[in-house]
Formats: structure tokens, sequence, C-alpha cells
């Protein structure tokens, strides 16, 4: 009779024995956002170890990185992902559309799948030299800024929306002055890059711009990267909450049968453990235990969400990034 | 052997004579493997040329002739064509009187390191494009080499469309150099000499006689090498900037029509690129072929 | 012939122009080509040598240094014989659309990367011609080994062929012909004539191949996903790299393309020696 479970075993196994990948897989493919890459070379190889502990198996987490949306649309034409780790919920929904992800995913996970969280901030040269507090620093005529093209990166996606909604309060939703405040704004950019890593080379390695506008989590890697000293974070007054929603790719893990590995990994990132390595570089993270040993190394802002000031990301997409929307206007009216 | 002969198409017109009178018998099938070749050839350029390009122009004409027209006549399109086609031209210039010299020094000077320049002239057409863009962005960026006193006396290149044709112009430079100097070997100077003795200065000589000879090799390099300006991609990219409107080339807005779903878009753009660079290659081959007509009837 | 090849025809030009054009032709060489080359050796140095051999030890770059051989090794035999046969069709028969196969054939040289990376996602993507089928027999084409080499063959496809079209035109038909009178068969009259005429040229063909197949960017960055130590070519992992702030790394692997760069120059002109003296 101990032999039941066994039999159970191998009678499930051949059923689902169809399927060429029966067995456990040695790997599995995070998707991910362009400036996660060191974030995630930390986070795999906890993982890596924690699994071997559990199961005494290798595995092995390979990861692929760009822009968010690049990567969705690589998910579609086939890339096989097993998991995503996108910086905005958009991509994630375009897959969950296409029948890739499961259409609730966003309950999947605690706190809206999103175990993380960051913010658009300023990074400037050491000292400020110019001075920059706020978005209103921004659109003087005296200050260059650099952060990565709206249409391609989910990072400036946010950049763009937290100054949208940073004027929406300061002119009382006065459309006209909105609009000159952000063509002001996008008029101030010296590089578009694509991604929000090729935008911090500019700023940092090409040493262009005055401002940097990257999420916060990526300042805080550049001044571990290369020197507290050389570059300063500023914080503005509000800012725009940026999730970093994680999502097991259905279609892809129930073929190569990693589901249940994809989901240990991603819940492995809300663990204490995962969620000190996410604070480590500088995110925001929902663990209350982990948040206040934290506390220290983040300035408190006011943060604004996407639903509140927009009312969600299908309006958003729409009103904004849509070809001809609101933002190919204002480039154009350049 | 031609070195890294830019110029295909017919060769010679002494080759042309005795081809002519060899496929004249028989057309030629006196020579084995006709069919062979041939069937290698088609089936080659059937599946991998000419499929991926056909279901590019398919998924570009499903927006229809209105839609399709307002993508590639868009304002964002639009602007990507005149940086694509302004830094092009302006490298194509500098290849132009650069090119000359440089072909013209190989051809005509004898100094040491002579061959090892010959050499290096095709290192732009070996090294990979992507090398060659984060090179010229670490010298041409304000904190490079030539970056850093460009920049006091204000002249920015990294980033604006002065960056652009510099990685074009890199990229693009063996094309010009290698269509120019087998015309001006052939050209021994002895005309030069009759025009000397006729009296004719060293001005007069050059612009009378040897450029009127070197046009139509000069035009097919210039138009080959405009061609790849246009294509090129993974030099510039490093070096332009990417802003909409300002320093973003056609190929980088093709790019990121993909990466925005827009497919139709991105195919409709892709096509503008097709079917210019197939234009400038009918054009190419005819200049390299009018070349070849005067180049052996001075 | 080439210009290395012959020596200095003509009269030469005197007094000082001859100088100032020669001075100022070697001075925008140096910035131009020397520069740039130097460049990617100091920064691939800059932190040292121990710091460069290290990166290019590192597993995800080994893993893209043997990709890049592995299509190499594929793709360049492919555009070999597609090359052979190719400038064999054009250059010795005449048939109907002749010139048309000629500009087809040469048309991936004059088109842009992007455009063949945007074509072969839009047949082997997963929304594309081939896609659903693709899916229905899980083969993988795109975002894998299959999408590179595919990519990279469309970019390299006409470098043998241009190298050997001028050469063969230029033979003409004539040795052919007195081998087929001879009696002597297909196979035999290309191995034993046709072969030994081009075969420099055919080298020089392949070594440029080879050159423009290690380095080939756009095509690939669309169609191989960026999964590390997987599906990214050298030049995409220089880019990689290049913003993982790791610029050392960055240009240690960019060294190595350079030097391939370099050696097929060498070769080139060695190859242009051996056949002036042949």
């Amino acid at each position: 009779m101990r032999r039941l479970p066994v039999f159970t075993a191998a009678i499930l196994f051949a059923l689902s024995g169809v399927s060429a990948h029966a067995e456990t897989p040695t790997s599995i493919l995070n998707a991910s956002y362009d400036v996660a890459r060191e974030l995630y070379v930390a986070i795999d190889a906890a993982y890596v170890a924690k699994y071997a502990k559990d199961t005494g198996k290798t595995l092995e987490v390979k990861q692929s990185h760009a822009g968010s949306s690049k990567q969705a649309r690589s998910i579609l034409e086939g890339l096989d992902a097993d998991v995503v780790t996108f910086n905005q919920a958009t991509d994630i929904q375009v897959l969950a559309d296409k029948g890739f992800v499961a259409a609730d995913w966003a309950e999947k996970f605690p706190n809206g799948a999103s175990p993380y969280y960051s913010l658009p901030v300023f990074l400037v040269r050491a000292g400020n030299p110019k001075g920059i507090k706020d978005w209103s620093d921004l659109v003087r005529d005296d200050v260059k800024l650099v952060f990565p093209n709206p249409k391609t990166s989910g990072n400036a996606r946010y950049t763009y929306l937290a100054a949208t909604a940073y004027a929406k309060e300061a002119f009382g939703n006065d459309e006209a002055k909105v609009d000159a405040f952000i063509k002001k704004f996008l008029a101030n950019v010296a590089v578009f890059d694509t991604g929000g890593r090729a935008a911090t080379t500019t700023f940092v390695e090409r040493e262009i711009g005055d401002v940097l506008i990257t999420f916060e989590t990526e300042t805080t890697g550049i001044r571990k990267e290369f020197g507290v000293d050389k570059f300063d974070t500023v914080v503005p007054s509000v800012s725009l909450l940026a999730d970093f929603p994680v999502a097991v790719v259905d279609k892809v893990a129930d073929k190569r049968g990693s589901k249940e590995i994809a989901t240990d990994y991603l819940n492995f990132l809300y663990s204490p453990e995962g969620q000190t390595i996410l604070a480590e570089f500088g995110n925001r993270v929902r663990d209350k235990a982990v948040a206040e040993k934290y506390a220290g190394s983040f300035q408190p802002v006011r943060l604004v969400t996407i639903e509140d000031v927009f009312g969600g990301w299908p309006t958003v997409n729409k009103k904004y990034f849509g070809s001809d929307g609101l933002l190919d206007q204002q480039l154009a009216g350049q | 052997m031609t070195s890294l002969d830019v110029s295909v198409g017919e060769v010679g017109a002494g080759a042309r004579q005795r081809s002519r009178k060899i496929y004249g018998r028989g057309q030629g099938r006196v020579v084995p493997g006709f069919r062979l070749s041939l069937g290698v050839t088609l089936l080659y350029a059937a599946l991998i040329i000419c499929l991926p390009l056909a279901t590019l122009i398919v998924v570009g004409a499903r927006l229809g002739p209105a839609e399709y027209w307002a993508v590639v006549s868009s304002p964002r399109a639009l602007a990507s064509y005149r940086v694509t086609l302004g830094a092009a031209a302006l490298a194509t210039l500098f290849n132009t009187i650069y090119g000359f010299a440089l072909a013209w020094v190989l051809v005509r000077h004898e100094f040491p390191g002579r061959r090892v320049l010959d050499a290096v002239v095709d290192l732009p057409f070996a090294l990979p494009t992507a090398v060659a863009g984060i090179a010229l962005t670490a010298l041409f960026a304000r904190n490079g080499w030539f970056g850093e006193p460009l920049s006091l006396i204000g002249i920015k290149v990294a980033y604006t469309q002065l960056g652009i044709a510099l990685a074009m112009a890199f990229t693009s430079l063996p094309f010009i150099v290698r269509t120019l100097q087998p015309v001006m070997e052939e050209l021994d100077g002895e005309i030069e000499e009759a025009a000397r003795t006729l009296g004719a200065g060293n001005v007069t000589i050059f612009f009378r006689v040897v450029l009127p000879i070197l046009v139509p090799a000069l035009l097919a390099g210039v138009s080959l090498a405009f061609a790849r300006c246009l294509g090129e991609f993974g030099a510039v990219i490093f070096i332009a900037g990417n802003q909409p409107y300002q320093t973003e080339i056609t190929a980088l807005l093709a790019f990121i029509r993909i990466e925005e779903y827009e497919y139709s878009a991105a195919a409709a753009i892709a096509t503008v690129m097709l079917g210019t660079a197939f234009v400038l290659l009918v054009v190419t081959n005819a200049l390299q072929a009018y070349a070849r007509r005067h180049e052996l009837t001075p | 012939m080439s210009a290395a090849s012959g020596t200095s025809r003509g009269q030469p030009q005197r007094g000082w122009s001859r100088y100032v054009l020669l001075g100022s032709v070697l001075l925008v060489t140096a910035i131009v080509i020397g520069a740039p080359i130097l460049a990617v050796f100091i920064q691939a140095l800059s932190q040292g040598l121990a710091i460069a051999l290290e990166s290019l030890a590192h597993p995800d770059t080994r893993a893209a240094i043997w990709l890049s051989v592995v299509v190499a090794i594929v793709v360049v035999p492919v555009n070999t014989l597609f090359g052979i046969a190719a400038a064999w069709s054009i250059a010795k028969f005449r048939f109907p659309g002749r010139k048309l196969l000629l500009a087809i054939v040469e048309l991936p040289f004059s088109v842009s990367p992007i455009v063949a990376g945007i074509s072969y996602l839009f047949v082997y993507g997963g929304q594309g011609l081939f896609g659903p089928f693709l899916e229905a027999h899980d083969l993988k084409i795109m975002f894998a080994l299959p999408g590179i080499i595919l990519a990279t063959t469309f970019v390299t496809a006409p470098f043998v062929a241009r190298e050997l079209l001028p050469l063969m035109q230029l033979q003409g038909n004539s040795d052919e012909e007195v081998a087929a009178t001879l009696g002597a068969h297909g196979w035999q009259t290309f191995f034993r004539v046709t072969l030994p005429n081009i075969r420099w040229g055919l080298l020089y063909g392949v070594v440029l191949c080879n050159a423009r197949v290690l380095g080939e960017f756009g095509a690939v960055s669309i169609v191989s996903g960026n999964i590390r130590g997987e599906t990214n070519t050298l030049p995409l992992h220089v880019e990689m790299l290049y913003h993982d702030y790791n610029a050392a790394g960055a240009f240690a692997a960019a060294a190595v393309l350079t030097l391939v760069a370099l050696v097929t120059l060498l070769v080139k002109t060695l190859l242009e020696r051996v056949s002036s003296h042949a």
C-alpha cells in the first residue's frame, strides 16, 4: 500500500507524458526589464542556492533584459520565458490579452502581483551644481535632461507620467498649461535612448545632461557602482508609484513543465530573503520587517498612482502613448 | 584579384566581347552545370532573400493605400528620412573628397607604409558595426579624446546629426575608395602628359582631363556608399542620441515601431527602406556598367 | 589587379602639394580609422590585462564567442556554396531574368540589416507567416539559433558571389569550354579548371563573409531575444556589457572582434600578394 503514491505518480506521469517535457526542467528563463540586470543576478544566485538546498537539484535561471515592452513583444513572437518580471502592468496585460498569461494574473501573487516598487527620481552630478529640487526645475532653459524614450521604455513612461502628474497638480488640471510644461520638459531632453540602461550610460559615462531621471533603484545602483561622491539623488516633492509586476507565462510554463518552479521563483521575491536583496538594490519593498530595516536608505516622498491621477493604464496608453497620441503631438511640436 | 571589389555586374569590355561570342554559340551550354547552379541559386534566392522580403511587403500592404501613406508620411517618419538622408549626404560628401584623395594617394604616390594604408582602407568593412559604434562614441563623446577639445570650440559630435554622419562615413568609406582605385590605375598618366605638352596647367588637367574620366566610377562608388549609409544601424545607434525628430534614423524608427507592436507600421517603413535600397542598387549597377563601357575606350 | 600589387604609375606630383595631400590623407585616416581601433584596445586594457582576460573568461562571454563561432560554421559554408552557384550561373550563362537575379542576389548588400531582421520576424515569428505551424510542431526558430543563423545568412548572402562574379566574367568561358571539348565532365571541369582560377578570389570572399558573419548586429538584434549566455552573439554581448556598467568588459569583447577584423585584413593582404605572384 505504501506504493500507492508512487503508482499515482506514475499514472499522472503517464498521463502528462504526452508532453515531451514531463521531467522537471533544469532551467527557467526570466524575461525582465532593462535596468534590472544586476538585481536579478543577485536574486537568481540566491534562489538557485535555495532551490539546491530544498530539492537537492541544480537549476539555472537564465536572464534576458531589454525594454519591458520589447520583452512582451518577444514573448508573443516566441521567446520562451517562463516568468516575466516587468516594470509596468501594461506589458503583462498584453500577454494576458493574447492568452500567454492568466487573465487574473494580478491576483496570483500578493500586492497586485507586485513584490516591490520604485519611483522616478532625479540623479544629479555631485553637489547638485544646477540646484535641482523639483520637477519645476527641469523645465528651466539651463537644464538638460536624460531619460529614455517613453515609446519603448517603461521607465520613461513613469518619468513622463510623473512629470504630467506634477504639472496637473501645479496648474490645477489646466490642460493648456500642463501641455506647455510637458513640451518644455521634453524639449530639454538631450538624449532619448531606447532603454533605461542606455540612458544611464549616456549620463554617467558620456557626461551628457544635468539630470538623469530614472527609477530610484537605478540611482542607488549608479552611486554604488561609480561612487556615492560622484552623484546625488534628488527626490522630488511628488512622484509616481511604479509597480514592478511579475507573472508566470503559463503558455510557456505549461509546455515546459516549469510552472511549479516558476511560481516558486516568483514567491521567493516575496520571501524575507528575496525582499532583503530587493531592498539592498534600492527597491522599496512590501515586507514590513524588511522595509523597516531599510527605512533609513529611502527618503520620504509623496507617491501618487496611475489609477488616482490618470484612471488606469488603458486610459493612459490610449491618451498618451498611442500612435499620434498626446506624446507624439508634444514631441512633434518641438 | 580585385581587392574588396565592390563592383559586380559586367566586367571589362574585353571580357564582354569574348563572352558575347561564346554566348552566341549555343547559349553557352557547352559549359556544364547550368541547371544545377541556377537551380541552387534560385532556390536559395527564393527561400533566403525573396520569401522574407515578400512577406514584409505583404504585411505592409495589409494597411491599405490610405493608411500606408499616412504611416510613411507621418511627421515623425518624415523627420527620420530628413535626418537619415541629411547625415548620409554629409557622410557621402566627406567620403567623396577624402575617399578620392585616399585612392589617389594609394595609386599615385609611393611612400613607406602604403601597403598598410591600402589594407587599412578595408578595416571599416571587416570591423563589426557595433564595435565601430562604441569606439566612435568613446572618442567623440564630450569626455572623449576628440570630443573634449571639440566641445571647447563648441562643436558637438556625439548625439548630434554630425555623429550620425561620422558613423556612416566610417562604415561606407571603403566603397568609394575601392570603386575609384581600379579606374585610377587605368589612368596611367599618358593623357595627362599629353595635356601638359599642349600647355595645360595642373588645375586644368585635373578638372578637364582626369576628373571626367573618373566621374562615372566615382558616381557608382558614391551611390553604393550612400545606400550603405541609409541602411547603417549598428554603428549609428550608439552615437546618435536617438531623439525623435532630431537624431532618430529611419532604421531605428522601424525598430521602435516593432517594439511598440505596430507591426504594419514597421513593415510600411521598412518597405520604404527596401524600395530605396533597390532603386540605389539599380542606379549603382547602371553607373558601373556605364563606367566600364568608358574605361577602356579613352 | 589590386592597388597593392601594382606600382605607382604616371607622373608623381612634385613639390609641396604632394606632401600636403599625402599628409592630410594620413592625418584623416589616423583620426577616422586609426583612432577608433586604438581606442578599442586602450579601453579594453583600461583596468589592466587581468580584468580584460577575466571578462573574456566569463561564462556568458565564452558562450557568446562560441555562439558566434557556431553561426559562422554554419553560415559561411552555406553562403560559399551559394556564392559559387550564383556566380557560376550569372557569369557563365545568359538567360532571361539574369539581371533581375543579379539584383536580387546583391540586394542584401544594400538593404538595411534592420529590414532583414523585421522581415524574418514576419516569416518565423509567433504571429508571422509560419508562426502557427512552427508552434504546432514545437519548432523554435525565432529567438533561438536557427533564427540567428537565418538572419545572418541573409545579410551576408552576397559576399562570396560579389568576389567571384567579376573574376569569372573576366576569365570568360574558354577554359571550361576547352575542358568540355576534351571530354571532362561537369565536376572535373569545376575542380580542375575553374576552381584553380578562382581560388584566391573565393578564399578572400570566404574570409570577408566570415568577418561579416561574426560582426552582424542589426538583423540579429531583432531575432535574438537577448538571453544571456544563450542567444547573445559576440556583438550583441558587446552591447549588453556596454550597458552593464562594464565598459572594460565590453571593450575587451570588442577587442576580440577587432582582432578578427585585423586578421581578416592580414589574410586578405597575403592572399593578394600570393595571387599577384601566381
